[in-house]
C-alpha cells in the first residue's frame, strides 16, 4: 500500500534521512522505533509532504506521490496524527473534529464517523463545545486520534500517541488503536519511543537509528532480539 | 457642554470607530495567520477612494442616477482595490514567508511608501473633492444629533461585522483561516490549502479596507494620496489596542479609540486629537502589551 524507496530528506544542510526503503502493507500495522533523533517524525513528515524528501520516491498504491501537495496526500487518505497531537487550541472540540473532515463532502458518512469515534471516546462528546485548548493531555491524545479518523483514512500515521500520558491512559490509546485497525480495516504506521507497547500491538516492525532503518522483522522476532531488547526494550 | 454636544461626540466617535474597524480587520486577520504587520493596508483603503472617484467621473458621462454610479463605482472600486491586497501578498509577502519577519515588515513599508508615491505620480498630490453620494436617510431628517452618513457609515460596518462573524464561524473557508492561524502545520495536515488561505485573508481585508475608504471619503467630501497613511497607523493602533489577532478585540480596540479620540478632541483640545491615539497605544503597552482581548503568549517548555 505505501513503499518508499531511497527516501533522503534534509533540513536544510542537514540530513535527517539518509536513503530509507520501507513497506506498509494494506491491513498491517506496522511501527517504526528508534532512539530520539534517529529520523522516525521526518520519515512521517516526508510521506506527508510537510518535509518533502530530497531524494527517492515514496508510492502509495504504486503511484509515485512524493511532489504531491500536503492537502493533495490527505485527498488520497494518507492522514497523520502528529507528535505533540497539535490540537487547534480556540477551536471547539466539535470544529477541531470538522477540521479533520475538511476535504469531504459525503455528509452522511461524516456523520457516522462522528458517531463512530464519539463512541470510541465518549468523554469528547461530552466536551464537544469545549474549547480544544482546554482539555487535558489525555483528552486531546483522543480528540487528535478522533479528528484524523474523521478524514476516513485509508493509512494513518501515527507520530509517539503515548508521549507524555499516563501508562493507564497508554494502554487504553493502544487497545483503541488495535481496534480501529480490526474494525475498520484502517492500515497503521506507527511512530513510537515506547518500542514494548508498539511491538505488542504490531504486526511486523523496523529499527531505525540516526537516519538509517537497521532492523525489520515481524513484530514477535523483533520483542525476542537479543539487540533490540538491549537498546529499546531495557531489558 | 450640554448634552447634545455630548450626543454630537458619540456618534462621531462611533463613526470613527466604525472606519477604523473595517481597516483595522485587515490588519488583525492578516497578522493572525501570517504574523505580519501589513503596513501596505492603509494605501488599499486609499486606493478604493481613489478608485471610486475615478469610476464616478467615468460614470457620470452615462447619465445614471447617481446611487446607481455610487453603487457601480463603489463595487468596481472594492473589486479593484481586492485585486491590490492579493497582488501585494503574491509580490512582496509570499516569497519572503519563510524569511525572519523583519524582512517581510520592511517589504510592507516599502509596498506603502510605493504605492503611496505611485498613486501620487498617476493622479495629484493636491485635495481632490470627492462626491458625497451617500443618501439621505429620511427619518434622520428632524434630528440634528446624527447626519444620514454618519448613520449609514455606522450600519454599514454592522453588516460587514454580522456577514463577517458568520463566515469566519460557520464557513470552510472561515474555519480553515481559524486553524491557520492556530496552527500552520497542523491545518496543513488536516487539508488546508494554507496559501490559497492567505490570499484569502488578504482578500477580505482588503475588501473591508476599500469599504472604509469609500465611506469616510464621501462623509468627509475630500482624498488625496495621503489618506491611508494615518488612517492606517491608527487602524493599527486600534488593532493593538483591542489584542492582535483577535477579530472581536479589533473590533473592540476601533471603538475605543474612535470613542476617546471624539471625546478628547471635544473636551480637551481638538489640537491634540492625533495625540490621543498614541497616548492610549502607550498605555496598553505598558499596562496590557497583549491587548484587551488577546490572550498574552504562551510560553513554550
Amino acid at each position: 500500500m505505501l513503499r518508499l524507496e531511497g527516501i533522503k530528506t534534509f533540513y536544510g544542510n542537514i540530513q535527517a534521512i539518509k536513503g530509507i526503503s520501507l513497506e506498509v502493507n494494506e491491513g498491517e500495522v506496522v511501527c517504526l522505533i528508534g532512539a530520539n533523533g534517529a529520523g522516525k517524525s521526518t520519515t512521517l513528515m516526508s510521506i506527508s509532504a510537510i518535509v518533502p524528501p530530497r531524494e527517492g520516491e515514496i508510492y502509495f498504491n504504486d503511484e509515485p506521490i512524493s511532489r504531491l501537495a500536503p492537502d493533495e496526500i490527505v485527498k488520497m487518505g494518507i492522514v497523520q496524527v502528529p507528535e505533540g497531537r497539535h490540537i487547534f487550541p480556540g477551536l471547539t472540540v466539535q470544529e477541531n473534529l470538522d477540521m479533520g473532515a475538511l476535504l469531504r463532502r459525503d455528509k452522511e458518512a461524516i456523520g457516522k464517523d462522528l458517531d463512530y469515534v464519539f463512541e470510541l471516546f465518549p468523554i469528547l462528546k461530552d466536551r464537544k463545545s469545549q474549547a480544544g485548548g482546554t482539555l487535558s493531555g489525555g483528552e486531546q491524545q483522543m480528540l487528535a486520534i478522533s479528528r484524523a479518523l474523521m478524514a476516513s483514512p485509508k493509512l494513518l500515521l501515527m507520530d509517539e500517541p503515548s508521549l507524555g500520558l499516563a501508562p493507564l491512559l497508554v494502554q487504553q490509546i493502544f487497545e483503541i488503536i488495535r481496534k480501529v485497525n480490526t474494525e475498520s480495516g484502517t492500515t497503521i504506521f506507527l511512530v513510537e519511543q515506547n518500542a514494548n507497547l508498539a511491538l505488542k500491538i504490531a504486526d511486523r516492525g523496523y529499527v531505525m537509528e540516526t537516519g538509517r532503518i537497521t532492523l525489520t522483522d515481524t513484530a514477535a522476532n523483533l520483542l525476542e532480539n537479543e539487540d533490540v531488547r538491549r537498546a529499546y526494550l531495557g531489558v | 457642554m450640554d448634552f447634545e454636544f455630548f450626543v454630537n461626540l458619540l456618534f462621531s466617535g462611533l463613526t470613527r470607530g466604525s472606519i477604523y474597524a473595517l481597516l483595522a480587520l485587515g490588519y488583525t486577520m492578516v497578522y493572525g495567520i501570517v504574523k505580519l504587520i501589513n503596513f501596505a493596508h492603509g494605501e488599499v483603503y486609499m486606493i478604493g477612494a481613489f478608485t471610486t472617484l475615478i469610476m464616478v467621473s467615468v460614470l457620470t458621462i452615462l447619465n445614471l442616477p447617481i446611487l446607481a454610479i455610487a453603487v457601480i463605482a463603489a463595487l468596481v472600486a472594492i473589486v479593484w482595490s481586492a485585486g491590490y491586497g492579493y497582488t501585494l501578498d503574491k509580490i512582496a509577502y509570499k516569497p519572503l514567508r519563510e524569511a525572519p519577519r523583519l524582512s517581510a515588515l520592511i517589504s510592507a513599508i516599502g509596498m506603502s511608501l510605493f504605492l503611496q508615491n505611485y498613486v501620487r505620480l498617476a493622479q495629484t498630490s493636491d485635495f481632490l473633492p470627492f462626491p458625497r453620494f451617500l443618501p439621505t436617510v429620511r427619518f434622520l431628517d428632524n434630528y440634528d444629533g446624527l447626519s444620514s452618513s454618519q448613520f449609514i457609515i455606522f450600519t454599514t460596518t454592522t453588516v460587514v461585522m454580522v456577514i463577517l462573524t458568520i463566515f469566519i464561524k460557520f464557513t470552510r473557508v472561515g474555519k480553515s483561516m481559524r486553524a491557520a492561524a492556530q496552527d500552520r502545520m497542523m491545518a496543513t495536515l488536516t487539508g488546508v490549502n494554507v496559501n490559497k488561505t492567505i490570499s484569502v485573508t488578504f482578500l477580505i481585508g482588503s475588501v473591508t479596507a476599500a469599504i472604509g475608504g469609500i465611506l469616510i471619503s464621501a462623509h468627509v467630501g475630500q482624498i488625496n494620496f495621503y489618506i491611508g497613511f494615518l488612517a492606517g497607523i491608527k487602524a493599527f493602533v486600534a488593532a493593538v489596542l483591542g489584542g492582535i489577532g483577535s477579530i472581536p478585540g479589533a473590533v473592540l480596540g476601533s471603538f475605543v479609540l474612535g470613542l476617546t479620540e471624539s471625546f478628547g478632541a471635544g473636551y480637551i483640545s481638538s489640537d491634540y486629537e492625533d495625540v490621543f491615539a498614541f497616548i492610549i497605544l502607550v498605555l496598553i503597552l505598558i499596562f496590557r502589551p497583549s491587548g484587551i482581548l488577546g490572550k498574552p503568549a504562551a510560553q513554550k517548555v
